[in-house]
């Protein structure tokens, strides 16, 4: 029974990278965000899996939490935004998919090399393999601010990488849930702080591509 | 039970594989049609179509070459010995040794190899639109295949397809990620395989979207019936597959009594049957794609086999 | 002409027989001249003359490297002789683990560049298509084998126990290799210049076989090595059956059509059709169709591959899986290269007069064509006794062998174990024929037998224009535009007239070989440069050249007043 149970944590935290895959696949703003509520009921049910298997009820609070605001809040946020500003429905990148697929494996095959040598021989292999989903999948949320234009697939980048830093946070035991609620809040000012930036730039710009503001910088020339 | 009675086993598989392959698209389309409220042909209509086919004379192009001619037979051949070397209701098959996963999968290549010939045969430009697109295609679905190949190999130590199915079923697999993204390409692969959308779509006849259809543009008559049943034996090929070794419950043990195997028939019915509905569901709930996203499509497939490959290789070594 | 040719094949024997380093050497320096004068035997076209200029700097370059190999590899020894020159003195006293590090280079450099290695290829697309067709036969299916033969001989004999990491830079060589050689062969429109980019995948699929084999010797896996071995081994004598194959044919259709230009083919199925079947085996072989041989050959390398998660060492073990992704690629791309080169020049109608008024190639042309396609055949459905044949190459250099393969039941093949994997082609074929026959007979029996002739569908509108068919090129172009917009920087213009103008619109490809781009042509800049300050030497008066003379000379003497 305590293989199910590890083995149920460990298909979640994989199912996780999956959807980053499939987020960095994305065209469609539309399709994106939908994509990201996934991961975020993908996170949620881990987290409240790890909870049952840890016996600690305070993770459903992180998992409420995650539930709540990352499937509902955010995405339907995202969405009215998408279409109050009408923003360009096509995702824009800067490297094409291809390659950042290519370049988001050898990210997993780096986070899971490194995580497996840097915790060798200190817990068992299938939660040291959690940690290097969760790696990655902050790493591919990364990935996906760098190559794409569009400020709303970056804003999704983040929340990803976000999700990411929740997954090795629920899977580390005695994580306090001060900790956790204060990384929910953050996270939620961050993306208001984003939010309320992306319409500035709109206003400003008539455009939501980060690349308009690079003109403002000074010192160019 | 001897050699006798795997001949047997081997033979009836052949000929249920053959038999209800025209079913299973029957059923697909017909799931389809009532998903976009119509009424549908009945599930039987692909047999009459068969029917009607042999029955009529073939008309042949001008400068067709015997190649022409002759390729149906040699899809049918390579499709159809593929196909029966997948387990479909038992395991155990006899001649299960004399090919494994790789062997399969380059089988179909075969097929395909002369089909896009047969396709540039006439030399008409819808042809070697098809031909080309078609090869463009399998560039990338093939290597996505053998990736994850690789995948069961590595969880199964093997590659015969019979001891993989055996491994899943018996021994404590679990709930692999690596399984999981296999699974997905694997998908990703039979949709790209089967020619249906969002790759290409098998009943349009619009000239521009065309992939599987543009190459057999100039078959007829019975020549053209060879080619669809090759074509509806690979999507049972397909889901055979994916059943056996993803849900490889119901399947009948090498040496099984009469009653086990009727009850592996029934299961690998009930397989095809919730297949075929989940395919008729996703072709419905999706568009096609254009043709230069699909490179994409089968890439993310080719990248999560090797990530599914590259998370073996590492675990196993833990 | 004539004298050239026996020279280029005495030249290959030597290099095999040679138990010296000198005559090692002195065969493959007269194995590269011969061909030299081969490839530069039509000498009256401006492009051969830079194919032959190209390939002799390669060459000299090759044979340089192998000669530093070798002099390390002597320099262990005892004085300086030619005893010290065979291969069992350097056998016997071994190279320190440096010098052996610097020898795998060196015979990466030297073999490489006569294989064909990306990124050291590139005389290859020009020379091989360049020499007359059965001497592109030989470079393609012999010489380039000869050079494989160098490497092993260097790097499993000579160089000593190979350390952990040796695998490591022949694998990352050999994996792009086999895909860059075959998108360069979807790339090229000249039959001959296809067949040659095709070898340098094939090389690629053999350097694959060899880093594993390297791989698993190192650490520890001598069974394992074997297999791969035998792989490697096994695809080069496919390789040299098929190739050689598909050199024939094109040589008998540049014969009979006097073009070797795919844009200027068509149809030679009708004309030629025992060259087109000898041809579609060829292909097909190529292609690793089973049940043919070059299937056997990749299948064996995936088994090994597929063995490789028992390593011990990390990088491999990331590094593996990715090169066989790149192998499965590079097999599923040279199918997509065979149906190109073979559904243009052989299928569709004739694209000039041409290739419409072809005749049949002469009946020795047919039987050299016919005896190695039946060899491709056999070798694809009698697997067992050809593993059999090549463990005597593989015993001494790995110290295992496969088990036996000829002996086992039906004629199958199982390299590792029986649970693992097992292959019989004899079986696939007769099964492939056998169903073949039966819907045959199928349709005979109970279907319609009428066959009516008519001009082709089309959806309505068959183009009159031969020129209208799929071409080369167009054929290429969904690959050209996933692979090559990276990889060859391929860019497509269309050039519209102005609306009202008549002018036709015209579409151009272009695209560049980033070896050429980023290697080969900075360095033929940095010695042009260098040549250009080096050309002031030459114009001094002889109190000058004194002074240099003497300068050098005080120079070695402070050299050597200072080394002790």
């Amino acid at each position: 029974m305590g293989n199910l149970v590890f083995d149920i944590a460990h298909l979640l935290a994989g199912l996780q990278v999956l959807v980053s895959f499939l987020l960095l696949y994305q065209d469609r703003l539309g399709a994106l965000i939908r994509v990201f509520a996934l991961q975020a009921v993908l996170l949620a049910l881990s987290v409240a899996w790890q909870a049952y298997a840890q016996d600690a009820p305070h993770l459903y609070v992180t998992a409420a939490i995650a539930l709540i605001f990352k499937v509902l809040i955010i995405p339907v946020a995202l969405d009215r935004m998408v279409v109050r500003l009408g923003i360009h429905r096509q995702v824009e990148t800067v490297v094409s998919v291809g390659p950042t697929m290519l370049a988001g494996i050898g990210l997993v095959g780096l986070s899971l090399v490194v995580m497996l040598r840097v915790t060798a021989g200190e817990a068992d292999a299938l939660a040291r393999e959690d940690l290097a989903f969760a790696l990655s999948v902050v790493l591919l949320g990364l990935l996906m601010m760098i190559t794409r234009r569009n400020a709303v697939s970056q804003i999704i980048g983040f929340m990803s990488l976000e999700n990411g830093l929740i997954l090795a946070a629920a899977g580390a035991r005695g994580m306090p849930l001060v900790v956790e609620i204060s990384v929910a809040f953050s996270v939620l000012i961050a993306f208001i702080v984003i939010g309320s930036f992306v319409f500035r730039i709109r206003e400003r710009f008539d455009t939501v591509d980060v690349d308009a503001l690079e003109r403002f910088r000074g010192g160019r020339g | 039970m001897g050699l006798t009675g795997g001949l047997l086993i081997q033979s009836a598989q052949m000929a249920l594989v053959l038999a209800l392959a025209p079913l299973l698209t029957g059923v697909v389309r017909k799931a389809k049609a009532r998903l976009q409220r119509r009424q549908g042909a009945s599930v039987l209509q692909p047999y009459r179509d068969l029917a009607r086919l042999f029955r009529k004379e073939a008309v042949l192009a001008e400068n067709a070459s015997p190649l022409f001619r002759a390729a149906p037979y040699v899809i049918f051949a390579a499709t159809w010995v593929a196909a029966a070397l997948v387990p479909t209701f038992a395991t155990g098959l006899v001649f299960s040794w004399t090919a494994d996963l790789i062997v399969i999968t380059a089988l179909l290549a075969s097929a395909r190899f002369f089909l896009a010939l047969a396709g540039m045969d006439v030399g008409t430009s819808f042809g070697g639109i098809g031909s080309s697109r078609e090869m463009m295609i399998s560039s990338l679905a093939e290597p996505a295949m053998l990736m994850l190949v690789f995948t069961l190999a590595l969880v199964a130590r093997s590659t015969q397809l019979s001891t993989v199915a055996q491994v899943m079923l018996t021994s404590g697999v679990g709930l692999r990620v690596s399984l999981a993204l296999a699974l997905v390409a694997l998908v990703m692969v039979a949709v790209a395989e089967n020619g249906r959308i969002p790759i290409d779509n098998p009943s349009t006849h619009l000239e521009l979207t065309m992939v599987h259809e543009a190459m057999v543009l100039e078959y007829s008559g019975p020549h053209l019936a060879m080619i669809e049943l090759a074509g509806q034996l690979k999507l049972v090929l397909y889901l055979s597959l994916i059943g056996c070794v993803f849900v490889p419950w119901g399947l009948a043990p090498a040496g099984a009594s009469v009653l086990a195997l009727a009850a592996g028939v029934l299961a690998w019915a009930a397989k095809m049957a919730v297949g075929a509905l989940l395919l008729a569901l996703f072709e419905t709930s999706i568009a096609k794609m254009r043709v230069f996203r699909v490179p994409d499509f089968l890439g993310a497939a080719l990248m999560l086999g090797l990530l599914g490959t590259l998370l073996l290789f590492v675990s196993r070594s833990l | 002409m004539l004298p050239f040719y026996p020279a280029f094949l005495a030249g290959m024997m030597l290099v095999v027989l040679a138990d010296d380093a000198f005559t090692f050497l002195f065969g493959w320096e007269f194995m590269s001249l011969a061909s030299f004068a081969l490839v530069v035997s039509h000498h009256g076209v401006a492009e051969n003359v830079r194919a032959g200029l190209v390939y002799l700097m390669m060459a000299a370059f090759g044979t340089l490297a192998l000669m530093l190999a070798f002099g390390l590899l002597a320099a262990g020894g005892e004085g300086v002789s030619l005893q010290a020159l065979s291969f069992s003195a350097m056998r016997a006293h071994g190279p320190t683990p440096l010098a052996a590090a610097v020898v795998l280079g060196l015979a990466l450099l030297g073999a490489g560049s006569k294989a064909g290695l990306v990124p050291l290829h590139v005389w290859l697309p020009l020379a091989h298509p360049a020499a007359p067709s059965h001497v592109s036969a030989l470079m393609s299916g012999v010489m380039t084998k000869v050079a494989v033969y160098g490497f092993i001989r260097i790097v499993f004999d000579l160089a000593g126990p190979p350390a952990w990491w040796w695998g490591v830079p022949v694998l990352l060589v050999a994996g792009p290799t086999a895909v860059a050689g075959v998108l360069y062969a979807l790339m090229q429109t000249d039959v001959k210049r296809v067949l040659a980019c095709s070898t340098i995948e094939n090389i690629g699929i053999i350097f694959v076989g060899l880093g594993l084999a390297l791989a698993f010797e190192a650490n520890g896996a001598p069974a394992v090595a074997a297999l791969a071995l035998t792989a490697a081994l096994f695809h080069v004598v496919n390789h040299a059956l098929f190739k050689s194959l598909l050199f024939f044919g094109a040589g008998a259709v540049l014969v009979a059509t006097g073009e070797k230009r795919m844009g200027m083919l068509g149809g030679l199925i009708h004309a030629m059709p025992q060259t087109a079947l000898a041809m579609l085996v060829g292909a097909a072989a190529i292609s690793a169709l089973p049940p043919l041989n070059g299937f056997v050959s990749e299948w064996l390398t995936f088994q090994a591959i597929l063995l490789s998660p028992d390593l011990p060492v990390w990088g491999l073990k990331m590094l593996i899986p990715a090169v066989g992704a790149l192998l499965a690629l590079a097999a599923a791309l040279a199918a997509a290269c065979f149906v190109r080169l073979y559904g243009i020049v052989f299928l569709g109608r004739p694209r000039s007069a041409a290739a419409s008024q072809a005749r049949e190639a002469d009946g020795f042309t047919r039987t050299a064509m016919a005896s190695l396609a039946v060899l491709c055949l056999a070798a694809g459905i009698l697997p067992g006794p050809v593993i059999d044949a090549l463990q005597g190459a593989v015993a001494p250099l790995v110290g295992v062998r496969m088990t036996g393969q000829g002996h086992l039941a039906w004629l199958s093949i199982i390299p590792v174990a029986e649970g693992r994997s097992s292959y019989n082609g004899f079986l696939v074929f007769v099964f492939i024929a056998l169903s073949a026959s039966l819907a045959a007979l199928a349709v005979h029996a109970f279907g319609s037998r009428a066959v009516r002739r008519a001009p082709a569908w089309d959806c309505g509108f068959p183009g009159d224009d031969p020129l209208a068919q799929y071409s080369a090129e167009s054929f290429a172009q969904p690959l050209r535009r996933v692979f090559g917009r990276s990889l060859f920087a391929a860019r497509e213009t269309v050039t519209m007239p102005p609306p009202g103008d008549m002018a036709p619109a015209r579409l151009s490809v272009s695209e560049r070989d980033p070896a050429w781009a980023f290697l080969f042509a900075p360095l033929g800049r940095a010695v042009s440069a260098l040549s250009g300050r080096a050309n002031a030497i030459a114009h001094l008066n002889i109190r000058n050249y004194l002074a240099l003379v003497f300068g050098a000379l005080v120079l070695l003497l402070v050299v050597l007043a200072l080394w002790a």
